[in-house]
């Protein structure tokens, strides 16, 4: 099929993605370097250029084959200026509350323009750092430069591009070695208005033998008129020995076209807990990538989503095994309503050398509309000897035996349905130890099966 | 006799075929009924008619408790109105867990028989069902299991009379729920349905062996054939087929109807 394609098509292609490249109203003089370490102001640089030469990305790319972007409005997003949160939507207060455990060690809350963060003081005497990206720059610029775009490339696409030259928000996160922390950090980037750009950068650094759980959230209201975009970068360090529990809640509004690159390098006998929930957004690609880097380390990636409306979700998973002894275990459950999408295309990389590894992949969709659809795409590439590797993609839809069954004794139609979705998403609940953040999921399931009927 | 479930002349279509052709019964309560019949003959079907499955096609008849017509009636009204079906395959709900669910139906009867409801308190049910389940002889962590998922053909059978023990129905219709039970199952399942008998309830005991009647005692016994009760009686009659097999009955009436 490619081969009949004719050549003049292909410039065609190009020449639009190009044109919708241009229309990012962004300029060079956004990029901030004043006051910035010469090692950060590089760093921007380069990937402002990267920004400015790479091709939106190709609707004939197999990444992107299944996200049209076409209707994304580049030319309407402005960057947030300081205290823009000021005239927006105020932030949902309830979302503040500790999403595990009792108490938080740390909260950062980034809003458009503007910042409060805290951290715990006996944490700070140990030299860990969680804070914004602003201050991170300013602050501890020495530990941050090192880091910046050591786990994702800008090159790796427009967007890891744009968000690395962009980024205006995000958090740093340094866990020194050996210091664990037992309470977890939270974060949340709070994204209200309209033709707004949100662009971040999360760097989270867990050094040897550190522990710690943190808990991230996106969320915004839905509002009118407008699109609004997120740009996100996520990097992550787990070193040897050390302990990760990472959980990423995105509920934008119905408005947001969400865009991340995301990546976990993980070295020897580290370990990370990397869980997913996306309850929102109008669409949203990510890309999540899992390198198991050291022997004996171990990733597990637990993902849970639901969507409704126009709602469009795409995930690219990737879990690479580059070293022996290596575990991934990646499920990712999903209920879908309406006419919302779903795509999941997962692949397990064994390297050359890396025997001896043990990869699984899952992804479990229940589609509860007729006009709903979900692709689930798995995939191996396996380049090593005596290693394990098993996957398995469903897409199903309610059995009306169990609808009947629990009608018979009772529960009227819409709470049996209720019932067997929060069912269909026990499993993947039961991998996440936090109460709130189940509880959060729980109460999104509830408001979107309100809405249900066919 | 003031309340009984009363079935007349059902006739019920699956996919285009008549199964059951004018069945005729009544089931007062405090009364236990047996049918017995030949696989196929359609007893499942007059169950699942019953409950209200949307794949089991009403063509002409009426059946009548509490002073309504529950044809007209969603399953989930029907149980509201105190009927229960013990199914002859319980289906598996992954992800719920029996003690899940059996709060949510008790709470969803007892918030449509009272809007103000507010649900059983959490404590009170753990002690119902704990209750419950001594009767049944079920080990407590049966609570936490996902619902017949996974379970064994008796633990399946198990736990349909454990809901029933725990939503109180008025009128039980058990679907063969002897078959797939050892010896000591079945006395123990038989035991909690007499347990649970009395002047409120009737039961339609569905099954093919006298042996579950040795325990159950029924009342009146019915056989069942090509989609019509063709045969009534005492708890003899139980007996007399398990002797005989259904030949008798068929003999008996082609007799009959040489006869008329
Ligand atoms: N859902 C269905 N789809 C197609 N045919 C059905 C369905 N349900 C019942 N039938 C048919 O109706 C007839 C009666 O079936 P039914 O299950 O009521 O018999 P039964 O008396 O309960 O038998 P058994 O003793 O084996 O349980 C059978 O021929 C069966 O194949
Ligand atoms: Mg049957």
């Amino acid at each position: 099929m490619t081969k009949e394609t004719p050549e003049i098509v292909v410039r065609g292609r190009r020449r639009e993605a190009q044109a919708l490249a241009k229309a990012f109203a962004f300029q060079r003089a956004m990029v901030r370097t004043a006051g910035l370490s010469p090692g950060i102001q590089a760093f921007r640089d380069q990937a402002w250029r990267l920004f400015e030469s790479l091709p939106m990305p190709d609707p004939k790319d197999e990444a992107w084959r299944r996200t049209d972007i076409s209707g994304l409005q580049a030319e309407t997003f402005r960057l947030p200026q300081p205290d823009a949160y000021l005239d927006l939507a105020p932030l949902d207060e309830s979302l503040l509350s500790p999403l595990a455990g009792e108490a938080h060690a740390g909260q950062v809350v980034l809003l458009p323009g503007g910042v409060r963060t805290s951290l715990n003081e006996s944490l700070q005497a140990q030299g860990v750092v969680f804070t914004d990206l602003l201050s991170a720059e300013r602050d501890h610029a020495d530990l941050l430069e090192a880091r910046l775009g050591k786990i994702v490339r800008p090159e790796e696409g427009k967007f890891a591009a744009m968000a690395a030259a962009l980024a205006h928000t995000g958090v740093f996160l340094y866990v020194p070695r050996g210091v664990v922390i037992e309470q977890p950090l939270h974060s949340l980037l709070w994204g209200p208005g309209v033709g707004l750009a949100h662009i971040s950068h999360l760097v989270i650094w867990v050094e040897d033998e550190a522990s710690v759980t943190y808990v991230h959230e996106y969320a915004s209201p839905t509002e009118e008129g407008g699109q609004t975009l997120h740009v996100g970068l996520v990097e992550v360090y787990v070193g040897e020995g050390a302990n990760l529990r990472f959980v990423e809640l995105q509920s934008w509004g119905e408005h947001v076209w969400n865009f991340t690159h995301e990546r976990v390098r993980v070295a020897r006998q580290g370990n990370v807990d990397w869980v997913f929930g996306a309850m929102g957004g109008h669409v949203t690609k990510n890309f999540a990538e899992l390198d198991l880097v050291g022997e004996g380390s171990t990733g597990r990636m637990s993902g849970f989503y639901f969507t409704d409306g126009d709602q469009h979700l795409d995930y690219d998973s990737q879990q690479n095994h580059l070293a022996p002894h290596t575990t991934s275990d990646l499920l990712f459950k999903g209920a879908l309503l309406d006419r919302s999408r779903v795509v999941w295309q997962g692949m397990i990389y064994v390297a050359p050398g890396a025997f001896k590894t043990d990869g699984y992949q899952a992804n479990r969709n229940l589609v509860l509309s007729r006009q709903a659809r979900a692709d689930s795409i798995p995939g191996l590439e396996i380049l090593a000897d005596d290693v394990r590797c098993t996957h398995g993609a469903t897409v199903g839809k309610i059995d009306p035996e169990q609808i009947f069954y629990l009608r018979a004794r009772g529960i009227p139609e819409v709470e049996a349905k209720r019932l067997i979705v929060e069912g269909f998403f026990d499993p993947i609940m039961q991998r996440i130890p936090f109460e709130g953040v189940r509880a959060r999921f729980q109460e999104a399931i509830q408001r979107k099966m309100l809405n249900f009927k066919a | 006799m003031t309340d009984a479930l009363v079935i007349r002349n059902l006739r019920v279509r699956v996919e285009g075929k008549e199964i059951l052709k004018g069945v005729n019964l009544t089931l007062p309560k405090g009364e236990v009924h047996a049918i017995m019949g030949p696989n196929g003959t359609g007893k499942s079907t007059l169950a699942y008619t019953l409950m209200g499955h949307p794949g089991y096609e009403v063509v002409e008849g009426e059946v009548w408790f509490k002073g309504q017509n529950i044809l007209e009636l969603e399953p989930d009204e029907r149980a509201h109105l105190g009927i229960f079906l013990a199914f002859q395959y319980p289906v598996a709900i992954p992800g719920v867990t029996v003690a899940n669910f059996l709060r949510t139906a008790l709470n969803a009867q007892r918030r449509a028989r009272d809007p103000e409801d507010k649900g059983i308190p959490i404590a009170e049910f753990r002690k119902l069902l704990k209750e419950k389940m001594a009767l049944l002889n079920m080990d407590p962590s049966f609570g936490g299991r996902y619902l017949n998922d996974g379970f064994s053909g008796g633990e399946k059978k198990r736990a349909e009379i454990l809901q029933m023990a725990v939503l109180q129905p008025e009128i039980a219709i058990l679907d063969e729920t002897d078959s797939g039970l050892d010896i000591d199952a079945l006395r123990i399942v038989a035991q909690g349905v007499n347990a649970l008998r009395g002047p409120n309830l009737g039961v339609l005991v569905i099954t093919h062996y006298q042996r579950i009647l040795n325990y159950i005692q029924p009342d009146v016994v019915h056989v069942m054939m090509d989609g019509r009760i063709v045969e009534t009686g005492g708890p003899d009659l139980a007996l007399h087929l398990e002797e005989k097999g259904y030949s008798w009955v068929r003999e008996k009436l082609e007799g009959d109807s040489v006869l008329a």
